[in-house]
């Protein structure tokens, strides 16, 4: 029997197509700067020309890879969330290095930020969530820096920043959405209202953001890059795919036959990094998901030692400056001991661990 | 009858609001103490959502930030922060528990700054992280603030997230999707909630001890008053051992001034 080819009565189909000559009309909201520059073209230039599709060996040390990869005015998005998965090693040689004038993801962003403006590093943010380190109490420094206008601020939200860095990932200059609507968040955001064409409603377009660096910390990844991440993945999955350039630091490297043995477990695929460096501990002092705690007597110290000129420099010199690196500043910090003592905070390790 | 703190009370309040077999974010201190009361009183199979992806945990303590391991122990899902924001979006995210610095009387919050500029603020605050997004789109969202008259305002420095706006209706002829807003503002003084007609605060309950005067005098702008206004019920025997033993033995919160 021959199979019909619509085999539904044409009255079952509605027609929800854009009808007539609608008009569509865009709305400046956001009155505040955009940072980075949402234009696909430009950007599918650069992945054509710039992002390897040949898999080569990409490790490194991260002296090499700041060095190489980060000039001074870049805007950087970090990977992690707060004090969780966060690439320090790399944060660290940033402020050794003196780069300066960079821009800045703040989607929850906590000890990361507070480190780079200790190091005069940043001057402009996209602000979701900035100077406090959450429950631990607000960072002076921080507050110093968005009071006194050293740093330049577009305020946005966490999800319209997640967003952001999806329509970037997607390949499309902007991404609508029912945030941002009818506050001052958006009137200082750089978004725009817009009608949808199909129905008529409201959304506020974000443009994609394409920041210059990705920096993201992860469990483990092969030579190439191919990257597995363990646990909540934040924003990693789209700012891997936005960043014009990808700085990986992993617990371990693996085998490429591990990474192929399990495809599925591949959060970030090899052809969007560009350095890999094995840094163990990489995100200490911040929670590393399945692997060790966060280091709440590092925080509350340096908490502590914001309040008072000379403890912070005594402080930054100690951790930062006067360290080689993260094997340093881990020795710094105390050592074996003091990880292994994370380690038994750390939740999924003990039931009763962390905090 | 065992005697309570008024951040016992308060948190009990914001407990009893939650419904069984719903989905709600939550972020750390008191939200998550509320949240983890609830669970374990008036609604255990209450999902929560922390906004980094943490989907369902089981919480054995409560987490200090709202990314980290605690907050996907043993949970259902370990996501990101666009599942969850995508989650409440798509309408499937029933309440969120929010605070802020300042308030007005249509429950806009602000959590950007405090001053007449933005770009000089006298205090600089973290801004939206995710309440703009959850103010948004969940469908209802509870809010628990102290309640002094330099945060219940008139006209607030800086609208973060959108409350009702300036009334009835102004959340959807903006675009944000019907059927949202502020549900309750819970207080260290009273449980308040929002007039049908007018979309305006109105006081429920009021905790025991405290006067009408006394609320009056902590608001910066005219409240309504519910006509049947109650007492606010106390923590019972089984909330409290709850709450000392289970929530917070280590009293982080319990120990905290809030009154």
């Amino acid at each position: 029997m021959e199979p019909a080819i619509n085999s539904y009565p044409d009255e079952s189909f509605e027609d929800y197509s854009v009808s007539g000559d609608q008009v569509v009309t865009y709305k400046k909201a956001g009155e505040r700067r955009l940072f980075t520059n949402p234009d696909i073209d430009e950007m599918r230039e650069y992945f054509r020309e710039h992002k390897s599709r040949r898999m080569t060996n990409k490790v490194t040390t991260v002296q090499e890879a700041v060095s190489r990869l980060i000039a001074d005015g870049d805007y950087l998005a970090v990977g992690g969330f707060s004090t969780t998965r966060k690439p320090i090693s790399v944060l660290h040689e940033i402020m050794r290095q003196k780069k300066r004038n960079l821009g800045y993801s703040g989607h929850t962003t906590t000890h990361d930020l507070q480190l780079l403006i200790a190091g005069k590093c940043i001057n402009r943010c996209d602000a979701a969530y900035v100077v406090t380190l959450e429950a631990r109490g607000f960072s002076l420094i921080m507050r110093k820096a968005f009071e006194s206008g050293e740093v330049e601020v577009t305020e946005w939200t966490n999800g319209t920043l997640a967003w952001r860095f999806k329509a970037a990932a997607m390949g499309i200059s902007f991404v609508p959405t029912r945030s941002l609507l009818g506050t001052d968040t958006l009137k200082y955001s750089a978004a725009v209202e817009m009608p949808c064409p199909f129905t008529g409603k409201k959304f506020a377009a974000l443009p994609a953001l394409f920041p210059d660096v990705g920096i993201i910390h992860v469990h483990r990844c092969d030579i190439y890059g191919n990257c597995q991440i363990d646990g909540l993945t934040m924003f990693d999955y789209d700012i891997a795919r936005a960043a014009k350039k990808l700085i990986i630091t992993t617990e371990e490297i693996i085998p490429n036959e591990e990474i192929r043995r399990r495809p599925h477990l591949t959060v970030i695929p090899y052809y969007y990094v560009d350095a890999v460096i094995e840094v163990p501990m990489g995100a200490y002092p911040t929670n590393m998901p399945y692997l060790y705690f966060s280091d709440e007597d590092y925080f509350a110290e340096l908490i502590a030692a914001e309040k008072d000129e000379k403890a912070f420099k005594e402080h930054l010199d100690k951790y930062v400056y006067n360290v080689d690196n993260h094997w340093s500043f881990l020795q710094a910090s105390g050592g074996l001991q003091r990880l292994s003592a994370l380690r038994a905070r750390e939740t999924h390790r003990y039931e009763k661990g962390g905090y | 009858m065992t005697a309570y703190s008024k951040i016992e009370l308060l948190i009990c309040q914001v407990a009893r609001l939650l419904e069984d077999g719903c989905t709600l974010a939550v972020g750390t201190g008191m939200p998550c103490a509320a949240a983890m009361l609830a669970q374990k009183t008036v609604a255990p199979n209450l999902i929560l959502f922390f906004e980094a992806g943490g989907i369902g945990p089981i919480l054995t303590e409560m987490p200090i930030t709202v990314g980290n391991s605690r907050t996907f122990f043993k949970g259902i899902s370990a996501s990101s922060l666009a599942e969850v924001m995508e989650t409440s979006q798509r309408g499937l995210l029933d309440y969120a528990l929010l605070g802020g610095a300042q308030i007005d009387m249509y429950g806009n919050l602000n959590t950007t700054f405090i001053g007449d500029d933005h770009d000089r603020p006298n205090v600089r605050l973290p801004g939206s992280g995710g309440g703009n997004d959850l103010a948004s789109t969940c469908w209802r969202f509870i809010i628990i603030m102290r309640h002094q008259k330099r945060r219940f305002r008139e006209k607030m420095d800086f609208l973060t997230s959108p409350g009702y706006l300036t009334g009835k209706g102004a959340r959807e002829k903006i675009g944000l999707p019907p059927g949202g807003g502020p549900y309750k503002v819970v207080t260290n003084l009273a449980v308040l909630g929002f007039d049908e007609e007018t979309k305006r605060m109105q006081v429920e309950t009021i905790h025991p001890g405290v006067t009408k005067e006394e609320i009056i005098a902590e608001t910066g702008f005219e409240l309504l008053w519910s006509p049947q206004i109650t007492e606010s019920t106390p923590p019972t025997e089984e909330e409290l051992h709850i709450l000392r033993t289970e929530v917070d033995p280590n009293r982080y919160l319990l120990d905290r001034d809030f009154s």
